[in-house]
């Protein structure tokens, strides 16, 4: 098969998937899941084919993998869509294949395919677990298959769809696609136990929250295609089209035509990304299913962002010289950088496991987004993909220790401890060894634990780049989050698998079945490995063992191969001490840490994440909706608009009833009535006096009238 | 057969009057017979349609099929019927809905033998609307398609139902006065009603027979325009003509309103398109900027009072007066920049979104029948926790809805694309504001979903709220088939309109 064919098919599989759940398979529920998972793992083969064959190809960038096809007339001409690999699609089709593929076998295991049905378990509400009886007559309470099983499938399918569109696309009108019917996914994945009020609310927020950014990214897309007349990436990523933009002034903060666009679609990224002010949804999207963290969070929705942000890249650089960064560049290092700080403050004072991570998530965008906003292009993919393997580990993890827990709160009895809650875990390195030593690596990645792990050289990278080119204060802000990510990561780690166990339910936590382990154990591979592919040539001792492969590859993706950085100590040395530093002063801090009133950092201010979702609530939800109910609705339709036609109904009824009482009914009527009124009582008296059958009273007045009308004749009318 | 081929369009305009007086004759207690004479009635103009679509000649321009008959010689009016790429989508939608809608209405017992004949009759008054190349005659199905409808609402609607239908026709009928004026004024200054010599005469008319007072042949027009183009918004329904449309379209009955949103709607938008920028090119021009205004109103006014609604029906309602926004501010923007590739984008933007709305509002009204005659309750406070009930027709729903809010992969995103981008850079500000109401799109879809399906098993409902049955969804699969492929493959579709546009405009 050709590779053009290959790569149209690879986002097929799970779409056909979808609908083959939905519409004939949703009963089965093994048969379900071996649909999913098989697609999973043809669009897997797929990108698996397609990314070495262009790893295969020398100076691939520009060489590429690409084919178009007509899609919507316009006028004359038509709007084409197809697909492109080009090195950043490829090396992004890498990482969401991997992740995907784990992602779905993990699911398995997730949703306790295996066990019996739950004795209480309706569709909408996460299960509870279900009652059995062994064979001495003892009963044990166990973990319930999930009553929607087949369901949450179909919807991954869908949302791989979404994912592989995105990637797929060579142009911004499909990209927009796969990214909203990504947005749809997240919408129903976050709201899948819709029964939860909370849930249903997360599902909501998050799918307006990051609509808020996709209005102007569909504007951005319009004013692309208007200046341009292309949505493609490749004509639009041309030197002519590219100067031509750089240097269109628009009326919008002395912006060019490339700075307003690459604005405007950037704020599209900072909703999907989840970077300050729209980061609002994604700690509430924790309402969903685990795996369904682990695809939001790490390898796809969110990645899905900044990988926008990437490709834009050429055009957001367009009017760069090279000195000072663009208005565009500033703020987006700036949303960047000051992200990555802010969510790490809040992540430090987090109990519950997945709550920090999903801080943790927002922050490392951050990472990623403010080293665009400096130009640093490689570093920026580096981290993204390492962040994806390691993050999606992370969440697959946490998810293993959540069932652990589960495993404990069923077997206890003990409901109301919460088995997501840090503080009621401890110990459970020796319950759950493979979660254990997996997420170790997973945070350790995270913390950019040194030489070892895949996170420290894309973070390395990334300060780097920031110092070098004299990006000051984004290269301290940067540093300081990454030492608070080392912190707060050690500390979920301490609080959960280290001393001993603060609950019965931790004590009888349980490690989880391989379905859920082995996708630990691949991703781990690639947290640590992943790394290795990006040494910079002059590290010491290190530098050269490897060649830089990702640099020399992903750099292709620009029309000007980006340079590489000349080595300096400073940033490692910095990466070095917030790295090590973070990590054993979290350790020092929490390993003693017996309970939650223990822990000095539950800052009321950091608990509540800075009181965003109250002045949200206050200053845009309330005020909405109080401007839809009373003022659009009740006041400008119900008073003002039906309340004028009312009244000139009103006035015609009124006019009408005037018209027939001092009208009609005096003048009209009462002219009628009088008129055979009159003639009634004329007759009436009249009769009596002139009907007295004598003839010849008759014969007189006839010839009175007579001589009465010839008289008016002759002298009234002749 | 030859007749027929030769006749198609009077076919298809006058095969529902002929089979409503057939069914007259039926007995009336025979219910079943009655419903399914209505329904296999109603197939044969959408079958007569479907090979139209196949016949038609999309490279052609100007009308195909034209037929004309002498009507009203005395003041040189005729029967002239005929196509294009514009009235040939609007055709199909139309015979497409109707037999959806009387499908629809099988749970109709009350004078069953009435409304089916009703509905019948809708359907001639609508496709004569579309089908007419002559002023007079179009005027005559413009009011033609007023009376079935205000008997529906009237005899078969819900509680308020004798408000809402009064309005609906008074509403109108007021709309109608100006356009009748405004008619008659053309007709006698040309001596002709004919549509395609009147494209020609009357906008570059420098001179009149018998201007009223002597004014200056600008303000003539200009009012003339105004006329026009006030009728066509109160059917829209434009901002702030659309308060009918709440009322009538809840108080309607299901297929009513399916039929009223799917296609009385784009009457409207019809008129526009077909009559006000071929007939005043320089007026629509001019005043671009106030219908701009008016679309982006609805369109953000519309969001906003459909997100505070607590009466499912009136959310779909209010939704209507936010989609249909877009394909003002289509019009709108086409009108400022006639002839050039912006106007082609958003003018193919606003036919195909007018496709699109009949296809997703109708869906929508249906669905809310579906839990209407199961609850008998609108009301979305007591609704809610209906999926774990029925979870198919709860997929149906967000599928519907999502096509409603413009998800790109569904059909209403392609055309809603269309119109931004081609209203962007001609209508900037007011694009730009629009996106609010784009914005609030989502936030009514999701609260109406969120208050009908979402929540713990409703157990209030538990056996009243039965799962959709196989009738209800043979109704639903056409629209969510032609919302899926117009989603993923728009060209088919988007290919006639594309080529009618650069014809016409």
């Amino acid at each position: 098969m050709s590779t053009e064919t290959i790569i149209w098919l690879i986002p097929l599989p799970p779409l056909l998937a979808f609908f083959l759940i939905v519409l004939f398979t949703n009963k089965g529920k093994a048969l379900s899941h071996s649909i999913a998972i098989g697609a999973a793992a043809l669009s897997w083969l797929g990108s698996m084919v397609v990314f070495f064959r262009a790893v295969g190809v020398e100076h691939f960038g520009k060489e590429v993998f690409q084919s178009s096809i007509n899609w919507l007339p316009t006028g004359d001409t038509w709007l084409k869509i197809g697909v492109l690999i080009d090195p950043l699609s490829a090396i992004t089709l890498f990482f969401v294949a991997w992740t995907v593929l784990m992602i779905f076998i993990y699911s398995v295991g997730y949703h306790n395919y295996g066990q019996p049905k739950g004795d209480h378990d309706r569709p909408g509400l996460p299960p509870h677990g279900a009652t059995t009886v062994d064979e001495h007559g003892h009963k044990h309470t166990v973990p319930s298959i999930e009553p929607m099983y087949s369901r949450f499938f179909a919807f991954i399918g869908l949302f791989a769809f979404g994912m592989f569109t995105l990637v797929v696309s060579d142009n911004l009108l499909t990209m927009f696609v796969g990214w909203e019917i990504m947005g749809l996914c997240s919408y129903l994945l976050i709201g899948f136990w819709y029964g939860k009020p909370s849930a249903r609310n997360a599902a909501i927020k998050a799918f307006m929250t990051t609509r808020i950014g996709d209005v102007f990214m569909l504007l951005g897309i319009s004013f692309l295609y208007s200046a341009t007349g292309t949505l493609s990436y490749r004509e639009i990523f041309t030197e002519r089209v590219l100067s031509v933009l750089a240097s269109t002034a628009t009326p919008i903060l002395g912006l060019s035509a490339a700075g307003l666009i690459g604005l405007l679609l950037f704020i599209g990224t900072v909703g999907k990304s989840a970077q300050w002010p729209l980061h609002v949804w994604l700690p509430d999207a924790m309402e969903g299913p685990t795996p369904v963290s682990a695809m939001i969070h790490a390898a796809t929705m969110v990645s899905a962002g900044v990988y926008a942000v990437i490709r834009m890249f050429p055009l957001i650089t367009a009017d760069f010289t090279g000195h000072g960064l663009t208005t565009t560049m500033s703020i987006i290092a700036f949303i960047g950088a000051f992200t990555a700080l802010f969510a790490a403050t809040i992540a430090v004072a987090q109990n519950d496991i997945k709550r920090v991570l999903a801080y943790s998530t927002i922050s490392q965008l951050g990472f990623m987004i403010a080293a665009l906003g400096i130009g640093a292009y490689v570093a920026a993919i580096f981290h993204l993909v390492t962040h994806a393997f390691f993050k999606a580990l992370l969440f697959l993890g946490s998810g293993s220790v959540i069932h652990g827990m589960e495993h404990g709160v069923l077997h206890t009895g003990d409901h109301s401890i919460d088995p997501q809650n840090m503080f009621n875990m401890g110990g459970l390195r020796k319950k759950m060894p493979i979660t254990f030593w997996t997420f170790l690596i997973g945070g350790f990645a995270l913390s950019g634990f040194p030489v070892l792990t895949a996170g420290f050289w894309s973070k390395d990278e990334i300060l780097a780049d920031a110092f070098a080119n004299g990006h000051m204060a984004v290269f301290i802000t940067l540093a300081v989050a990454a030492f608070l990510t080392a912190f707060y990561t050690m500390r979920q780690i301490t609080l959960t698998f280290l001393g001993t166990p603060r609950t019965k339910s931790a004590e009888h936590a349980q490690e989880t079945p391989w379905t859920m382990t082995l996708p630990l154990v691949i991703l781990s591979v690639f947290a640590i490995g992943f790394g290795w592919v990006g040494i910079p040539e002059e590290f010491p001792l290190l530098g050269g063992l490897l060649p830089n492969w990702l640099h020399e590859f992903v750099g292709g993706t620009l029309a000007e191969h980006p340079e590489i950085l000349p080595f300096n100590i400073m940033p490692l040395l910095t990466s070095l001490i917030v790295a090590l530093g973070g990590l054993l002063v979290g350790w020092l801090v929490y390993r003693n840490v017996k309970s939650v009133e223990e822990d000095k950092l539950q800052i009321k201010v950091l608990m509540n994440k800075y009181y965003f979702d109250e002045i949200y609530d206050f200053l845009f939800v309330k005020p909405a909706y109080w401007f839809a109910e009373t003022f659009a609705y009740k006041f400008l339709d119900q008073t003002i608009i039906d309340g004028f036609l009312n009244s000139i109904g009103g006035v015609a009824q009124g006019v009408g009833r005037a018209f027939r009482k001092y009208f009609d009914a005096p003048v009209v009527n009462g002219f009628g009535d009088l008129v055979g009124e009159s003639a009634k009582r004329i007759g009436k008296t009249m009769a009596p006096i002139i009907q007295r059958g004598r003839i010849q009273f008759y014969m007189l007045a006839s010839l009175a009238v007579a001589i009465i009308v010839a008289v008016l004749y002759y002298f009234l009318l002749a | 057969m030859d007749f027929i081929s030769y006749h198609m369009l009077t076919t298809i305009l006058l095969f529902p009057v002929l089979a409503a007086v057939i069914i007259l004759f039926l007995p009336r207690d025979e219910i079943k017979v009655i419903r399914w004479a209505a329904f296999f009635a109603s197939l044969i103009p959408f079958a007569l349609s479907v090979w139209l679509w196949l016949r038609f000649d999309s490279n052609a321009a100007g009308f195909q099929f034209t037929e004309q008959y002498p009507w009203y010689q005395a003041i040189n009016s005729s029967f002239f019927v005929g196509v294009d790429g514009l009235s040939m989508t609007m055709v199909l939608l139309t015979t497409l809905l109707t037999p959806l809608a009387i499908l629809a209405s099988f749970k109709i017992t009350d004078r069953v033998k009435a409304f089916m004949m009703l509905f019948l009759m809708l359907e001639t008054g609508m496709l004569g609307v579309f089908l007419s190349l002559d002023l007079l005659i179009f005027f005559v199905f413009w009011e033609i398609g007023l009376v079935p409808m205000y008997f529906l609402i009237n005899q078969w609607g819900s509680a308020n139902r004798n408000y809402a239908s009064m309005k609906f026709m008074i509403y109108t009928m007021a709309g109608s006065l100006g356009l009748l004026l405004a008619i008659q004024m053309i007709g006698v200054s040309f001596g002709t009603y004919n549509l395609p010599e009147l494209f020609k005469l009357w906008p570059v008319a420098s001179e009149l027979k018998n201007i009223p007072l002597g004014l200056p042949i600008e303000t003539v027009k200009a009012v003339a325009f105004w006329a026009f183009v006030i009728a066509f918004a109160i059917k829209v329904p434009v901002w702030p003509f659309h308060t009918w449309l709440p009322d009538a379209h809840t108080e309607a009955p299901t297929a009513g309103s399916m039929i009223l949103a799917g296609v009385l709607l784009k009457l409207g938008a019809y008129g526009f398109l077909r009559l006000v920028l071929p007939l005043y090119p320089a007026q629509a021009q001019q005043y671009a900027g106030a219908l701009a205004f008016l679309a982006v109103m609805a369109i953000v006014f519309g969001a906003f009072a459909a997100y505070g609604q607590t009466d499912f029906k009136r959310l779909v309602a209010y939704s209507s007066i936010n989609h249909m926004g877009f394909v003002l501010l289509g019009i709108a923007a086409a009108a400022r920049a006639m002839g050039t590739m912006n106007a082609t984008f958003a003018l193919n933007g606003a036919i195909l979104q007018m496709f699109n709305h009949g296809l997703s509002a109708a869906g929508m009204f249906f669905l809310v029948g579906v839990v209407y005659e199961r609850t008998h309750t609108r009301n979305l406070d007591e609704l809610g926790g209906l999926f774990p009930l029925a979870p198919v027709y709860g997929g149906i729903l967000i599928f519907t809805s999502m096509a409603s809010l413009g998800l790109p992969g569904l059909n209403g995103f392609v055309s809603e694309f269309l119109v931004v981008r081609g209203s962007f850079p001609i209508l900037t500000v007011y694009t730009v504001i629009a996106m609010i109401g784009l914005l609030f799109t989502g936030a009514y879809i999701l609260k109406g979903i969120k208050k009908v399906l979402h929540g713990p098993l409703n157990e209030h409902w538990v056996g009243h709220m039965t799962e959709i049955n196989t009738r209800e969804i043979v109704v639903m699969v056409p629209l969510m088939a032609l919302i899926l492929v117009i989603g993923i493959w728009p060209a088919w579709i988007l290919e006639v309109i594309n080529k009618a546009v650069t014809m016409l405009f």
